[in-house]
């Protein structure tokens, strides 16, 4: 089980500046859109670019794009967690 | 294979250094066995001291604020120091990878470190023993322990390194199973103690850091006010609540699961037969950690959250028993037609399933909504709970000590004295806790330091209950370490076991296999494997 | 025996990796955990919140972000010049790196003194006489940056231990799943902060 001569993915210089400057585009964005939405929505703009970027830096800096299915499946299950914790969590505090 | 050759003798060197600075996945193991045993009797110890108090009405042997404080502290010895950490850190840590064919977990050096963590956290947790032990319960509830006096910070500190070990023992064995697998070990070769130590290690890994974090925020709240958690300041006290169940619900699950997978273990071998639904018993555990991740809220059904929150949390709690049952109906359909050899680790199973029964049972009682307003914080709550971590996830603990003690050791202990020993432990530990059951639906509170009369005669009968119980554990390990000493060499596989760590010389060699084996089936085939005991 | 099973542990370049993204996940659940509890009281205490988001600084706000998502392209082009065999390169990347938290963190400096000078910390008065979401505001601001602080402070220690090691070529081409696991730390210090800046300098 253990591969001492394994394929490992190298990025390429190009697309991790082409990266990196998609990430500050959506910075700039981020700031843009914080004034729309009203009330508590406001936070749902900011909140899916953020997402956005985070999603840019977790495949492409972090390589999950290029990782076995694997890694992925546990993302999906950490993610998955935070979303049926956060929900059962509102389910008491939007109800009270 | 002598004793001599194998991992218990030191290497070059002092003998103490050889230990604690040891990566041998089998000697981190004997380790934690030795700090936890010793948390356990000093917690058992305290219980002890907590059930003297309550022989009579009034103050007995102690006044108040100091009960407060020992039964806190027998909550966070027992929970953090001995049953949440005991069987993945001893047996999950000295079996897990000679089950699976390896020689060793796949972070050794972490291992280690995990150790020595552990060690840390316990010395913080007894240190607030000396200074001014919590009396918040091990519960720690906002806000009451935002503004009590005692060393509560230095507490949940102690509380947060400890989950820091629990972490990196979650990550090694997720790690060891999905790289460290021998040739021909598919996962559904595994065994079934493995399938339980890797659910238990993904909860590790998931819930612990929530538990952490909530933990540090009571620290920022006492040193800082940051006001999350306090009323004075906005905050919400409930929220506490949520972060804190959120872990620790799911950290029931690491108690019993462990045990569960030694229960399944020991099953098929007594019984001569292959486990009944293999995939079903994997996959359960799987499904027990998966739900039991959204049940925590049973824990707070009068705490003034919403209704919608008490009903979903109701219905998944309901939900969660169904793997649980599952597992028993398995166990039980393994023993159905098999050919049973009546030994000391099968009577622990015996017990075992029985106080599962009555402890899950209860549990799905507590579930029920319009029940738990009148069961909430009673004495009802205190007999499940123990019935289940104690009476069940314990005695499993105990039937691994039992199962594996041969292997681990190299020499058997007196059969027939653990048999009486764990008869007295049975009869103590019912008579010290069916009462309770009563007690409690009678509206005894819990964590009360005294009293009404109407609850006098079941509380006597339940410190007899403890006394008994106390002899029965003081038996169960005095025989355990007769046997240690000078017990009789015991042969390979004295129970004529079919997984791996039987097919190597008791006590193992320090590299385990000479050779990693090439697995050809499933481990519970008995046909050539030959029971080495008389 | 360890010896043995040092060398081989080295060379399980996958195991190293799940063991890294693993821990990742316990660090991300930490932070998950009081972000949750941010959502819910800026519904509670939504004007409140409103009104402290606008005394931060969104000016080093933004430049403090910029200068992370700098930092995580220079780690990234510090591990692939690695495994191109590109030594030097890859210690010009770490120590920019470096260099860059250095200054997030000297930011963060400033901002914190600027307030503290302004009254405003855990536990002040200022903040005890104010609404209460104000309170929580800054309550979950400063333990949030904190805690995120101390992870900037534990990514640049061990960026500085991984250059120390690829200029004595214990990390190499050959063996550099330590260095990428230090860059996945410094990727999830990036990631967590991408999330910190909007919920806290850009509430409107």
């Amino acid at each position: 089980m253990r591969e001492s001569e394994e394929k490992h993915y190298i990025a390429r210089y190009t697309t991790l500046v082409v990266v990196w400057v998609a990430l500050i585009v959506l910075t700039w964005l981020t700031v843009r859109v914080s004034g729309l939405g009203f009330g508590t929505l406001s936070i749902l703009a900011p909140f899916l670019i953020a997402s956005v970027k985070a999603f840019l830096v977790v495949d492409y800096f972090m390589h999950l794009k290029y990782e076995r299915p694997f890694f992925k499946w546990i993302l999906l299950v950490v993610l998955g967690m935070v979303v049926v914790v956060a929900w059962l969590v509102y389910e008491d505090v939007a109800y009270r | 294979m002598s004793i001599q050759e194998s991992y218990l003798e030191a290497g070059p060197g002092s003998r103490l250094f050889s230990w604690i600075f040891s990566t041998d996945h089998k000697r981190i193991g004997l380790l934690y066995l030795m700090v936890i045993m010793s948390l356990f009797f000093a917690g058992v110890a305290l219980g002890f001291l907590m059930r003297l108090e309550l022989i009579s009405r009034g103050p007995t042997i102690m006044e108040a604020q100091t009960y407060n404080s020992l039964f806190t502290l027998h909550g966070v010895i027992m929970i953090f120091l001995f049953i949440i950490p005991v069987t993945t850190s001893v047996f999950g840590n000295f079996m897990l990878p000679i089950m699976i064919g390896a020689r060793d977990v796949a972070f050794p050096r972490l291992n280690l470190l995990s150790w020595w963590i552990f060690v840390a956290g316990a010395a913080l947790a007894l240190a607030t023993l000396a200074l001014g032990p919590a009396d918040t319960g091990w519960t720690f509830y906002a806000p009451y322990s935002l503004r009590t006096g005692q060393y509560v910070s230095l507490a949940v500190f102690a509380v947060f390194v400890l989950g820091l070990s629990s972490i990196l023992t979650g990550i090694n064995m997720i790690t060891t199973v999905h790289r460290l697998r021998a040739p021909g070990m598919t996962w559904h070769r595994l065994p079934l103690f493995v399938w339980a130590v890797y659910a238990t290690a993904w909860i590790l890994v998931i819930a612990t850091p929530i538990l952490g974090v909530n933990l540090l925020m009571v620290m920022a709240e006492r040193f800082f006010h940051i006001g999350v958690f306090d009323p004075a300041l906005g905050g919400d006290p409930i929220l506490y609540q949520h972060l804190f169940w959120i872990y620790s619900h799911p950290a029931v699950y690491v108690m019993i699961l462990p045990s569960l997978g030694v229960i399944a273990e020991i099953i098929p071998v007594f019984s001569r037969k292959i486990i009944f639904g293999y995939k079903a018993v994997a996959y359960s555990s799987i499904g027990i950690a998966a739900v039991g991740s959204l049940v925590w809220g049973h824990h707070m059904f009068v705490s003034g959250y919403s209704y919608t929150a008490g009903v979903i949390f109701s219905l998944f709690t309901f939900l969660v028993a169904i793997p649980s049952a599952v597992k028993v109906y398995n166990f039980v359909g393994t023993m159905y037609r098999g050919s049973i050899v009546v030994d000391t680790p099968f009577y622990f199973v015996l017990a075992f399933i029985y106080m599962f029964a009555i402890g899950g049972l209860t549990g799905v009682i507590l579930g029920a909504l319009s029940i738990n307003i009148h069961l909430h914080d009673t004495y009802f709550v205190v007999a499940h709970f123990h019935y289940i971590k104690f009476g069940a996830a314990a005695l499993g603990f105990f039937a691994a000590l039992h199962y594996w003690f041969p292997k681990v050791f190299g020499r058997m202990y007196n059969r027939g004295f653990a048999n009486l020993s764990l008869l007295v432990f049975f009869i103590g530990f019912n008579l010290l806790f069916m009462p309770m059951f009563v007690l409690g639906y009678e509206g005894m509170p819990r964590r009360y330091f005294d009293y009404l009369p109407q609850y006098a005669s079941l509380q006597v009968l339940s410190v007899v209950g403890s006394w008994v119980l106390v002899l029965g554990l003081v038996m169960m390990f005095g025989n355990l370490i007769k046997g240690l000493l000078s017990g009789k060499p015991a042969p390979q596989n004295p129970w004529g076991a079919a997984t791996l760590e039987w097919q190597i010389p008791s006590p193992p060699p320090r590299e385990n296999f000479r050779e990693i084996p090439e697995v050809q089936h499933s481990p519970y085939h008995f046909e050539n494997v030959r029971r080495e005991l008389d | 025996m360890s010896e043995g099973m040092e060398r081989t542990a080295h060379r399980d370049y996958t195991g190293a990796k799940i063991g890294m993204w693993l821990f990742l996940f316990t660090e991300f659940f930490l932070f998950f955990a009081p972000v949750l509890l941010y959502t819910i009281y800026r519904f509670r205490y939504h004007e409140a919140f409103v009104a402290s988001s606008h005394e931060l600084d969104l000016a080093t706000g933004s430049i403090n972000t910029a200068i992370l998502l700098t930092s995580s392209l220079t780690m990234a082009v510090a591990v692939s010049a690695l495994q191109r065999e590109r030594a030097r390169l890859c210690l010009w990347m770490l120590g920019l790196t470096f260099a860059l938290g250095a200054v997030f963190l000297a930011n963060k400096y400033f901002e914190w003194a600027a307030k503290f000078s302004h009254g405003i910390y855990p536990g002040s008065d200022a903040l005890a006489g104010g609404p209460p979401g104000q309170g929580i505001f800054y309550g979950l601001y400063f333990f949030l940056t904190g805690l995120h602080g101390l992870h900037v402070l534990a990514g640049m220690t061990l960026i500085g231990v991984m250059a120390v090691m690829v200029h004595k070529k214990r990390v190499s081409a050959a063996d550099h799943v330590r260095l990428e696991n230090t860059g996945l730390y410094w990727h999830l210090v990036d990631i967590v902060w991408i999330y910190l800046f909007p919920i806290f300098y850009l509430v409107r």
